[in-house]
């Protein structure tokens, strides 16, 4: 999920650097790559396997390295909590054979680091991490053949060692020695010559993260955390529902209130500024009892969405058909699976600080995106790009599109209204709940027919959704612009292409079946305000699939795991399958112990990115209907891994938040009003429903691409767990989420 | 004029009087630890030791707190000299955004200093106000019993660094 490449960083960086006069860029190739240098045309287009090379081509893109030794490193993709500053840190020590501690590393920054679209679908790893090991090596290549000329030795004979190039009479160069003018200002070649995984010393292994002893000792740590000479506070005063449109507003007494800077209200956009934190929230409390609104009952019935999106128009497409009339079951089995909407409850409210200075307005924000967001601000504030800068800085983990661009949108509107004054924009709890972009819901109805040797012959799947991205690009998605005077139109949704999908992520099945059709769904309206959710349409698709594939296995008589290795040749999706059953004792016919139930489930992210198989325990209490996760067990396969215990990290959350997202959550609305802004109103996990154990076992794939990992545990933890508590219940759910109220009416039919 | 008392410090603090602590920590005295999440009391993040209980700063207004000791995860110790239940939860890797952590910190510091031993029972139950929407929560309630093991490594060692002041 790329977005819009409109601006190519280096040429953005160097602006910056050299004061906004324009650059003339030349090629300087060097001897190193004299001998095998492609044609330049093939250099312009480097295969794909090198990441976001093949978008920003400059090796200084992504590697600097200055005359004192000094090395940074950029991503245009932005940490989140992932941890993947820490993984491409690893990454570009490796290939470069310096201390890890010796380089920084600088994330997405329209003013210095490639365009490199949103950080999202997992594919941080594979885009920003490969461009890095690339470019690393080729540099470090670059380097090698620079002291060869220095030294008049051949390049074959050096080797390079704490950043620095020895000779073999011990002759030895610095790589601040070395590094002179644009050496690095040079397009990357088609191939590297990359180190063989089984001499990595950094690379595989659990460094700490960089991040965390500031995190763990008050350090600023976030964009929540920025202090600017002067700052003030500003809070946003939203409508109370969708549309609402503000008909009066007295500001007069709010103005005079201790502390307040400036009351801005544009067309239904209202905000006001105050020089203290508290101040400003006292305002914003005046200002919410000041403004009169007139209201709409918009929104369809909540409880009856199912029906609702099945009734609406769609745009059908069939994805995915095959065929082999041969082959003709016996026993037919359907199911209708639903999917509420859902939040991204970021723990931290969207944040953001804006600065208006010299007719450039600067945003710090913890949007995913900095040039597709930079481009709405731009657009909405009526300016070309180039007057808008984005910087990002770590808020709250987001997993999708909360509130983050439109918190930077908020902070850029009000930054105009306060030339020189830097305003920090801070959203409430219920800001945040009731104005986020929800991930949508989802209806999926499956048909499938089983043979007499339990084989399943043919395949039906038909997925209902919304878009799954109304991120930023255009400023009609942002909240500011939608309200403001002379307002920005929400854009038309568009269904995310494949094979990455947006609705029908993961709807095509990895399983291999003799007949198989596979029908998306698209529908235009959006009742409620959606966007990208962790994982997308997988989520609700993996919970289908793998849930009636349980479904199946049951109707066959076959035990989960050995149906679903019979119905799948994928080689490492078998492994994988295969290690998570292992590890968590899986046996045919193995009976839960007494009020508890066994679950499995497996998926490809995307079809295309991390395996991860999930095997669940859980048990249900049969008064109540609660459900809790007692242990899972993950066996994931990533290609190489750079940070194992990163990698775990984020299989372990995935997990944890998966299942708070499939046993609790569901966004509540009445016809005019979002009613789930807390939570107490949008209750997620705590601590008492925590698991007694998480294992996660990792497949290594030495020398083999990043697969990325942050997403690919959402649908098989959703499916597992539903499928250990149809074992647990003897009753088959299908509405999500499971909510004890579910189960104990399941249970006592 | 308050004076409030902030990790053995005393400040002048010039805010009306029902300003919860929060942003007193925050925007008077410039701390970052204690975060804001809901402003309810809902999630935990804002949480820090008041003279030795772990108190919600969001929902605590300034008038309560004259002449009481304030500690925030600032107050434990630094990087280069981290506290020992900083110390485990670096070591434990217990975070991902992190966003919450200061929050939960502060808590198990203050189940530790009353509870040398807790168990995981009461672990778990003493951060059931907390909310991780990371899902972090295995590594927190390993970090938690390192940070256990760590005090009372360190008491034996008489180092008492991480105590409340």
């Amino acid at each position: 999920m790329n977005g819009p490449n409109n601006a190519p960083g280096i040429l953005d960086r160097r602006q910056v650097l050299a004061g906004g006069g324009a650059l003339i860029v030349s090629f300087s190739l060097t001897d190193a790559f004299a001998q095998d240098q492609a044609a330049p045309a093939a250099a312009a287009h480097p295969p794909k396997w090198i990441g976001s090379l093949k978008d920003t081509p400059f090796l200084d893109s992504w590697v600097r390295i200055d005359a004192d030794g000094s090395i940074t490193v950029f991503t245009g993709k932005a940490e989140l909590g992932q941890g993947f500053r820490t993984a491409f840190q690893q990454i570009a020590a490796e290939e470069l054979d310096v201390p890890f501690k010796s380089l920084t590393v600088v994330t997405a920054d329209t003013g210095r680091t490639a365009n490199e679209g949103y950080t999202a679908g997992s594919h941080s790893m594979q885009d920003s991490g490969t461009a890095i090991l690339n470019a690393a090596a080729q540099a470090r290549a670059l380097l090698v053949a620079e002291a060869a000329r220095r030294l008049d030795v051949p390049a074959e004979n050096l080797r390079t060692e704490n950043g620095a190039v020895i000779a073999p009479d011990g002759q030895h160069l610095s790589y601040g020695d070395l590094v002179a003018g644009d050496m690095l200002h040079v397009q990357a070649q088609p191939q590297s010559k990359l180190k063989d995984p089984a001499t990595y010393t950094v690379v595989g292994q659990p460094v700490p993260r960089v991040d965390i002893p500031a995190k763990v000792t008050g350090g600023a740590a976030y964009v929540q955390d920025m202090r600017l000479p002067g700052m003030v506070h500003a809070r946003v005063v939203r409508p109370p529902s969708y549309g609402a449109r503000l008909t009066d507003c007295d500001t007069s007494a709010v103005e005079n209130m201790p502390g307040v800077v400036k009351v801005i209200r544009s067309g239904h956009f209202l905000a006001v500024a105050a020089k203290k934190e508290f101040q400003a929230i006292k305002a914003m409390r005046a200002l919410a009892a000041a403004a009169k609104w007139q209201e709409t009952a918009g929104l369809p019935k909540q409880e009856d969405i199912a029906r609702v999106l099945l009734g609406l128009p769609s745009q059908d497409s069939t994805i995915f058909t095959r065929s082999n009339p041969s082959a003709v079951g016996q026993k037919t089995v359907e199911a209708t699976y639903t999917r509420p909407y859902q939040s991204h409850g970021s723990i931290g409210p969207s944040c953001a600080v804006g600065h208006y200075v010299d007719d450039l307005t600067t945003v710090w924000t913890h949007t995913q995106g900095v040039y597709p967001d930079r481009q709405g601000i731009a657009e909405m504030l009526r300016v070309p790009p180039a007057k808008v800068r984005l910087i990002h800085v770590e808020g709250s983990g987001c997993y999708g599109h909360n509130g983050a661009d439109d918190a930077a949108a908020d902070a850029a509107l009000i930054a105009r209204e306060l030339p020189g004054v830097p305003v920090r924009v801070q959203w409430m709890r219920e800001q945040e709940h009731g104005w986020e972009p929800y991930g949508p819901a989802m209806v999926t109805k499956l048909k499938a027919s089983l043979d007499d040797n339990g084989a399943i012959t043919d395949w039906n799947f038909e997925v209902w959704s919304n878009t799954h991205s109304m991120r930023p690009g255009g400023a009609g998605t942002l909240l500011a612009a939608q309200h403001m005077a002379q307002p920005f139109a929400v854009p038309a949704p568009k269904p995310l292409p494949l094979p990455e999908g947006g609705g029908d992520r993961n709807a095509i099945p990895i399983y291999t079946f003799p007949n198989a059709h596979v029908v998306h769904h698209f529908i235009p309206a959006m009742p409620v305000r959606i966007s990208a959710m962790r994982a997308l349409g997988a989520y609700h698709n993996v919970f289908s699939i793998e849930s009636f594939m349980d479904e199946l296995a049951l109707a066959a008589g076959a035990d989960p795991v050995e149906f679903r290795l019979k119905h799948l040749d994928d080689r490492r999706g078998r492994e994988v399958i295969e290690k998570a059953a292992q590890g968590f004792g899986w046996q045919k016919g193995r009976k839960a112990p007494q009020g508890r139930g066994f679950g499995f489930a497996f998926a490809r992210y995307k079809n295309l990115a991390a395996y991860c198989a999930i095997a669940t325990e859980v048990e249900i209490n049969h008064e109540t209907g609660r459900a809790r996760l007692v242990r899972a067990v993950a066996a994931v396969d990533s290609g190489q891994v750079v940070n194992p215990d990163g990698l775990v990290n984020q299989v372990e959350g995935a997990i944890m938040q998966s299942m708070s997202w499939t046993l609790y959550e569901a966004v509540t609305f009445n016809d005019t009003r979002i009613t789930s802004i807390d939570w107490q109103t949008y209750p997620i996990l705590r601590f008492d429903a925590v698991p007694d154990s998480i294992e996660v076992h990792i497949i290594n794939r030495p020398g083999q691409p990043f697969l990325g990992s942050g997403e690919t545990g959402q649908g098989p933890a959703a499916a597992s767990v539903a499928n250990a508590i149809a074992n647990a219940a003897g009753k088959r759910l299908r509405d999500l989420p499971l909510t004890r109220q579910r189960i104990k009416d399941a249970i006592d039919v | 004029m308050t004076t409030l008392k902030v990790n053995g410090h005393d400040h002048q603090v010039d805010a009306d009087a029902d300003t919860p602590l929060l942003y007193v920590l925050r925007d008077d005295i410039k701390l970052n630890a204690a975060k804001f999440g809901c402003g309810l009391g809902q999630c935990g993040a804002c949480t820090v030791i008041v003279d030795g209980k772990a108190v919600l700063s969001c929902v605590t207004p300034l008038l309560l707190l004259e002449g009481k000791q304030v500690t925030t995860l600032e107050g434990l110790g630094t990087i280069d000299a981290p506290a020992p239940i900083q110390r485990a939860f670096m070591d434990e890797q217990a975070a991902q955004c992190g966003y919450c952590i200061a929050g939960m910190m502060m808590r198990a510091q203050a189940l530790l200093l009353r509870n040398s031993k807790p168990t995981d029972e009461q672990i778990r139950a003493e951060l059931e106000p907390h909310l991780c929407r990371c899902g972090t929560h295995m590594r927190i309630l390993r970090a938690v019993h390192r940070a256990a093991r760590l005090m009372d490594t360190a008491e034996l060692s008489t180092t008492t660094q991480g105590s409340a002041p």
